[in-house]
């Protein structure tokens, strides 16, 4: 298995942090597992993205220009990205602010409005928990119970009262998800 | 039981130095390689080991700081990244004239000038060539994974007090940034008994002063000084190549790369073996000394080479020499911070070398 | 007859510190830097440290003070011996450092070494040695050169307006908090050499208190840049250095003394 992924949106969406939860999830399921972030200056306010790859072998290169996945939160990321996935690939992204929303037909594409249910909920810190929710009922490349370790381990101790919330976040995405057809 | 943490590579190769026993870093803020002293200050060294961690207000002073720690026999570090490691040439010199070990990591960025903060292998002539003025040479490691950044700390060390010279790391921001599984070796302990014959420790009866220097005007004894240190060097040449290969057993075509262009090739190469293209990848681990003798014979068995560096082409002049002009090589790269694609790099392969006359 | 019968041991009023080598000194005949070398080597010997003392020469004049003093030394780059010191001191806090640099190392290519070492209050002592010119490299123009003085490279004379002015880095040190004891001095006569290894003996008291860092400046001459034979540039020096960079202890116990 492997299994390689862009996350993109805005920064303080909480794109980097999402993928090395699920980086920290694939350790503990003793997968190879790699992190590649966009860094600098340009993140602040600007856009954000993060290649993760997870795989049972020994990873290549850290850089793609095609994704299985992409897991897209801004207008921007979806004019970069809609076209990086891999025909039969997954494609989600959350409606919030998308005017031109994708069109392939090559590929599968969900919607998880997660920046409206972390609203409702009254909780904007867990709006990329939704979203990573969403992305593991369409592949759960990793199991619930290695998220949570890997939320633990990539959380600061100070913050593990907050567990409990991301948890039901996680399961609120899985719920909320829906395919486009 | 194993230690597996998922690490930035710019904070494994400060862990890395902790756990090597290093006594002292001195350090300048530039991106892309802040993370290292970052990670360094908020580990506590201090507490850990006793490290001494210290924040210097240039990189002017970081390399003469480390000059003095070094003089003293003390495992010594510091990093930056492109434009830094150029104000520190002169410094880096001075250290190889006096004989220091240290570890010098830069994580390179795209130049020149100011430039970029994206990743870039475009300091390889500075590194392996020269970077400050007269005859010295760097023993230089390009570690292509953030196992690799914590693992040449280590090794580092053994080298640079092996030969008593400093010791480059040179990786990039792409490797610097990115973050993968490291397995964690046991912490080493800081070494207070060493060899301090050379050291200047404060000079007791038993002995003559001790001078770090890499002055002596008188020109006879400076061409003696000069022809200890090429023997030294050529003996870290006879001893020190270090390199690997991948998928080269079958290969008809050789990528020739280092760092993470090293990592891009071996997707080109799944790539490229999925159309039937047999490729295989040759991975200098150590820029200086670099694998002559073994390219050579790697390259003997194919058909063409396509040396793959996120530069205008620097160690393609290496690659050159060590074939000896006797096999079409080519250059394929991109520069200022863009980093190629390993759909790029095979069709590079594919129109440079393989469709190419 | 030679000259041991002539000077006996009951006689001997001075012997020279075997902290000094028997290398002849470089420094044109007449020069402050032999007798600053000697005090210094003095203080370590009868304070009895060589064994926990590490120098830094500088470039420029004293480049090969490591010649002249029988310790052991490192050679810094050009104005980055406070940067040198700081390494060493770090990683053996319990030694004594010192710097000897000029006016043209610590003051012009090394300001921000000399200044921020300074501001860590670095547990160091720095010995400035300012004679107002480059010496070294044939009489050109320092940070220090007084107004209308001539060198190599002001030729008429330095011009505040364009060369802008001669630099109190001194004063300027005094102001930093981790700066625990700031004094000029002078080597030109017997009195001012005694208070000067005074003062040295006083700045190494303080590193081994570990009270912080201290600075000796030295006013001094330079007799082959200045064109002058010996007699006349100290002479020149008490009249013309003195009145624009006076003697004496400018921060004693982290105080500024004002006058």
């Amino acid at each position: 298995m492997t299994e390689e992924i862009i996350i993109a949106g805005f920064g303080g969406q909480g794109v980097l942090s999402m993928g090395k939860i699920l980086a920290y999830s694939g350790i503990m399921q003793d997968q190879e597992v790699s992190w590649f972030p966009s860094y600098g200056p340009e993140m602040r306010g600007g856009t954000a993205n993060v290649t993760v790859i997870l795989s049972d072998n020994r990873i290549s290169s850290p850089i793609l220009r095609v994704y299985d996945t992409a897991i897209i939160l801004n207008q921007q990321s979806m004019d970069k990205f809609e076209e990086a996935v891999k025909p039969g690939g997954l494609l989600i992204y959350d409606g919030n602010g998308i005017s031109n929303h994708p069109s392939r037909k090559d590929i599968k594409i969900c919607r998880v409005d997660a920046a409206a249910e972390a609203a409702k909920l009254g909780n904007t810190k867990i709006f990329n928990m939704i979203v990573l929710g969403g992305y593991l009922k369409e592949k759960p490349v990793v199991k619930l119970d290695n998220v949570m370790l890997g939320l633990k381990k990539s959380l600061p101790e100070r913050y593990h009262d907050l567990l409990p919330a991301n948890e039901k976040a996680i399961l609120r995405g899985q719920e909320i998800i829906q395919t486009i057809e | 039981m194993k230690e597996i943490r998922l690490m930035k590579g710019n904070e494994a190769v400060a862990e890395g130095a902790i756990r090597a026993g290093a006594d002292a870093y001195f350090g300048y803020p530039i991106t892309p390689q802040s993370e290292v002293m970052e990670y360094l200050m908020l580990e506590k060294p201090h507490e850990r080991t006793g490290m001494v961690v210290l924040q210097a207000e240039s990189e002017v002073a970081s390399i003469n700081m480390l000059y003095g720690a070094a003089g003293t026999g003390k495992r010594v570090m510091t990093s930056s990244s492109s434009p830094g490691i150029s104000l520190m040439q002169e410094g880096i010199s001075y250290m190889a004239g006096a004989e220091l070990p240290c570890i010098l990591v830069n994580v390179v960025r795209g130049g020149p000038g100011l430039g970029t903060i994206q990743p870039s292998q475009a300091d390889y002539f500075q590194t392996t060539k020269g970077g400050g003025h007269g005859d010295y040479r760097l023993i230089a490691l390009a570690p292509a994974s953030v196992q690799e950044m914590f693992d040449f700390a280590g090794l580092g060390f053994e080298l640079a007090f092996k030969y008593r010279t400093p010791v480059m790391i040179q990786t990039d921001g792409l490797i610097g940034q990115m973050m993968e599984k490291v397995e964690l070796s046991e912490q080493q302990a800081r070494i207070t008994e060493f060899d301090q014959s050379w050291a200047t420790t404060g000079k007791t009866p038993d002995r003559a002063q001790n001078v770090i220097t890499s002055l002596d005007l008188d020109s006879s004894r400076q061409e003696q000084h000069n022809i200890h240190l090429q023997k030294k060097y050529q003996e870290v040449a006879d001893n020190e190549v270090r390199y690997e290969t991948f998928d080269s057993d079958d290969a008809e075509y050789l990528f020739v790369a280092y760092g993470s262009s090293a990592r891009i090739c071996q997707k080109a190469i799944e790539l490229g073996r999925a159309k039937g293209i047999k490729v295989g990848l040759f991975r200098p681990i150590t820029l200086w000394p670099y694998p002559m003798k073994e390219l050579k014979a790697a390259a003997a068995k194919v058909k063409g080479i396509l040396a793959v560096e996120q530069s205008a082409g620097q160690m393609i002049e290496d690659v050159k020499l060590a074939t000896e002009c006797n096999i079409k090589a080519e250059h394929f790269g991109r520069m200022g911070g863009m980093i190629p694609t390993p759909e790029e790099v095979l069709l590079a392969l594919e129109n440079k070398i393989i469709g190419g006359k | 007859m030679d000259i041991k019968d002539i000077i006996k041991p009951e006689n001997l009023v001075y012997k020279k510190t075997d902290h000094m080598t028997d290398k002849v000194l470089s420094y044109c005949p007449g020069c402050g830097h032999g007798t600053a070398h000697r005090i210094l080597m003095e203080v370590i010997d009868e304070m009895g440290v060589r064994a926990d003392t590490i120098g830094v020469a500088p470039v420029g004049c004293s480049v090969l003070a490591y010649d002249f003093m029988n310790i052991d030394m490192q050679g810094a780059a050009h104005g980055r011996a406070p940067a040198v010191a700081t390494g060493i001191k770090r990683c053996w806090p319990d030694k004594f450092v010192f710097t000897y640099q000029g006016d043209g190392d610590l003051a012009a290519i090394g300001t921000a070494e000399t200044i921020h070492a300074c501001n860590r209050g670095e547990n160091i002592t720095i010995l400035f040695i300012n004679n107002g010119i480059y010496g070294m490299t044939g009489g050109q123009m320092a940070p220090t050169t007084l107004e209308g003085m001539r060198t190599t490279t002001s030729p008429y004379g330095r011009d505040l307006e364009s060369m802008g002015n001669p630099i109190k880095i001194t004063e300027l040190i005094a102001n930093l908090p981790g700066v625990h004891y700031v004094t000029r001095q002078a080597v030109h006569t017997p009195r001012y050499v005694r208070r000067t290894k005074k003062a040295i003996f006083k700045a190494f008291d303080i590193q081994k208190n570990k009270k912080g860092l201290s600075f000796v400046e030295i006013v001094s001459n330079c007799n082959s840049g200045w064109k002058m034979t010996p007699n006349q540039s100290n002479i020149w020096m008490e009249d013309n250095m003195f009145p624009y960079y006076p003697l004496g202890d400018i921060k004693v116990d982290g105080k500024i003394i004002n006058e």
